[in-house]
């Protein structure tokens, strides 16, 4: 996300001190806010209005539009925090790990709601909630991952080691992440007679497939949106005996 | 109007799945926003005790 | 180079053999967890032999699990370990070598014994060396990514029930392929393919997971 600030030209490692991304990020929040909710009108138009009704699945399929777009945010999510925490631990800058620790509540919240829609979807079409197939499988151990980063982080009282510990786990997990898909994917379809694919969404008409792209791109922006906030949180709390912290709290008088 | 509130009789599945996401995503902003809040009154509250001290300090010493 | 992995692994079994309690306690978790999924699923036979595999396989994953709490602790209450850490030795040689020791005392009992369980639940005569032979190459694998786990956990509040969050989902694809070997094995498909992707990562896990352990040491001492 920062990342593409830098081909904007802009001197970003100047904002890699804790100090003068705070301001920045507080200013960025508003408008990544307004994408995010103009986006998701736009896609929520599309999905459920404009998008026709599925043949084999009824309305039922329009979950598709939640639920996938959440499920790649998880995965998009988890990635995007395995690098900034192995840019923390390798530069040992205290942004990175700081945007680590603030992307994991969110990803692990897409996480959960991929697994609850994908349960709602799946109870009326094929009769469980809750089927074993490799996708689903892989999304509810990528949750565990998360509440494994989250837990770790949460347990060691010293920060640094905190979030060096909890950055050592989050890039063996996405490391592990294919192994674990691959794998899950070969018990699938060992024990699975009929090839009950989850994934066999229904044949996309191209309306459908831009709502679901409208839908991941406003859930991108909130993702940004609702980091930038929570990374000026843990700023303040990790910074707050600093003099730039001291200064910030003279102006707010 | 109730067509579509109704989504061909799946109306349960497809509600709860959006509404799941719209309260999780209010949650999450509530409370986002609510611990930046919080530490900012804790970092007033502390600056005033410091002041309160260092004025205190000061009197002390001047009077000594 | 190899006398500092050498020399780490015979003091870890002598130490280990002194406190025979620990092996034994591992292995007799082994047993009773086995043991009580008979008597939560019902004595029939047929179910038996179906879940057996998986049952031993996971039942060797929490065992081995939570012996990993001996791993590096004695030596972190004492200091040894901060002194490991000071060696110009590499620190991921002195960790395989810890780790070895480990397995050689937790893991290998497991294997032995799993023959005898396995008949516990009816299985097939011609399974039982491919039930061996999967948990000779897993119960390694197990111990060594464990060993991550316990490196970061180390002094940590809660730190038993920390490792297994963090270590359990890394576990699945070896229990995957492990119990898929044995059944592989029963159902006559042959458990070539799933014994050479859990030597695979048999491999994987000897050449990184030492590295990512000192790592973790290094992370949790400093």
């Amino acid at each position: 996300m920062v990342f593409g600030m830098a081909f904007a030209g802009i001197n970003w490692f100047k904002y890699a001190s804790p100090a003068s991304f705070y301001p920045l990020a507080g200013r960025m929040v508003p408008w990544f806010a307004a994408l995010a909710v103009v986006l998701a009108l736009a896609g929520l138009y599309i999905g459920l209005f404009v998008a026709p009704t599925d043949y084999k699945q009824g309305e039922a399929y329009r979950i598709m539009f939640i639920h996938v777009p959440a499920a790649w945010m998880s995965m998009f999510i988890y990635i995007v925090m395995a690098i900034y925490a192995a840019l923390g631990l390798i530069f040992n800058t205290r942004l990175s790990a700081m945007m680590a620790s603030a992307l994991a509540p969110t990803g692990a919240l897409f996480t959960f709601l991929a697994l609850w829609t994908g349960a709602l979807w799946g109870k009326p079409m094929w009769g469980a909630w809750w089927v074993w197939d490799a996708r689903l499988t892989t999304e509810l151990i990528l949750l565990f991952l998360y509440i494994g980063f989250m837990s770790l982080e949460a347990a060691i009282d010293d920060p640094r080691r905190a979030s060096r510990a909890s950055a050592l786990v989050a890039i063996v997990g996405v490391v592990n992440v294919p192994i674990i898909y691959f794998s899950v994917q070969w018990w699938n379809t060992l024990h699975q007679g009929a090839s009950i694919s989850f994934s066999s969404a229904p044949s996309m008409a191209a309306t459908m497939l831009t709502a679901m792209l409208v839908m991941s791109l406003s859930l991108w922006m909130y993702t940004i949106a609702v980091v930038l906030m929570r990374v000026r949180c843990i700023i303040l709390e990790r910074e707050r005996h600093s003099d730039w912290v001291a200064e910030l709290m003279m102006e707010a008088r | 109007m109730a067509e579509f509130f109704a989504m061909g009789g799946y109306a349960f599945y497809v509600w709860a799945s959006y509404g799941a996401a719209l309260l999780l995503i209010l949650m999450e902003i509530i409370w986002v926003r609510r611990r930046l809040r919080t530490i900012l009154l804790r970092l007033g509250r502390m600056k005033r005790m410091t002041e309160v001290y260092t004025e205190v300090k000061v009197e002390h010493e001047t009077k000594t | 180079m190899f006398a500092v992995f050498r020399c780490l692994f015979i003091r870890d079994l002598l130490l280990a053999v002194r406190r025979l309690a620990d092996v034994l306690t591992t292995l007799f978790f082994f047993v009773i967890v086995v043991s009580l999924f008979p008597l939560g699923v019902g004595p029939e036979a047929e179910t038996l032999r179906t879940i057996a595999p998986g049952v031993v396989w996971v039942a060797a994953l929490l065992a081995s699990m939570l012996a990993l709490g001996h791993l590096f602790d004695s030596d972190f209450r004492d200091g040894t370990l901060e002194q490991m850490l000071l060696t110009p030795q590499p620190l991921s040689l002195l960790v395989l070598g810890k780790v070895m020791a480990h397995w050689v005392v937790t893991g290998l009992p497991l294997v032995l014994v799993a023959p005898l369980l396995g008949l516990q639940f009816d299985m097939a005569p011609s399974a039982l060396p491919i039930l061996v032979v999967s948990l000779l190459l897993g119960t390694p694998a197990i111990s060594l990514i464990g060993a991550v786990g316990a490196a970061l956990t180390l002094g940590v509040r809660g730190g038993s029930v920390l490792v297994s969050l963090l270590v359990l989902p890394l576990y699945i694809p070896v229990l995957i392929f492990g119990a898929g070997a044995v059944e592989a094995g029963i159902s006559g498909l042959g458990a070539g393919a799933h014994l050479s992707l859990l030597g695979a990562i048999l491999v994987l896990a000897l050449c990184f997971a030492p590295v990512a352990a000192a790592t973790a040491l290094r992370i949790s001492l400093e």
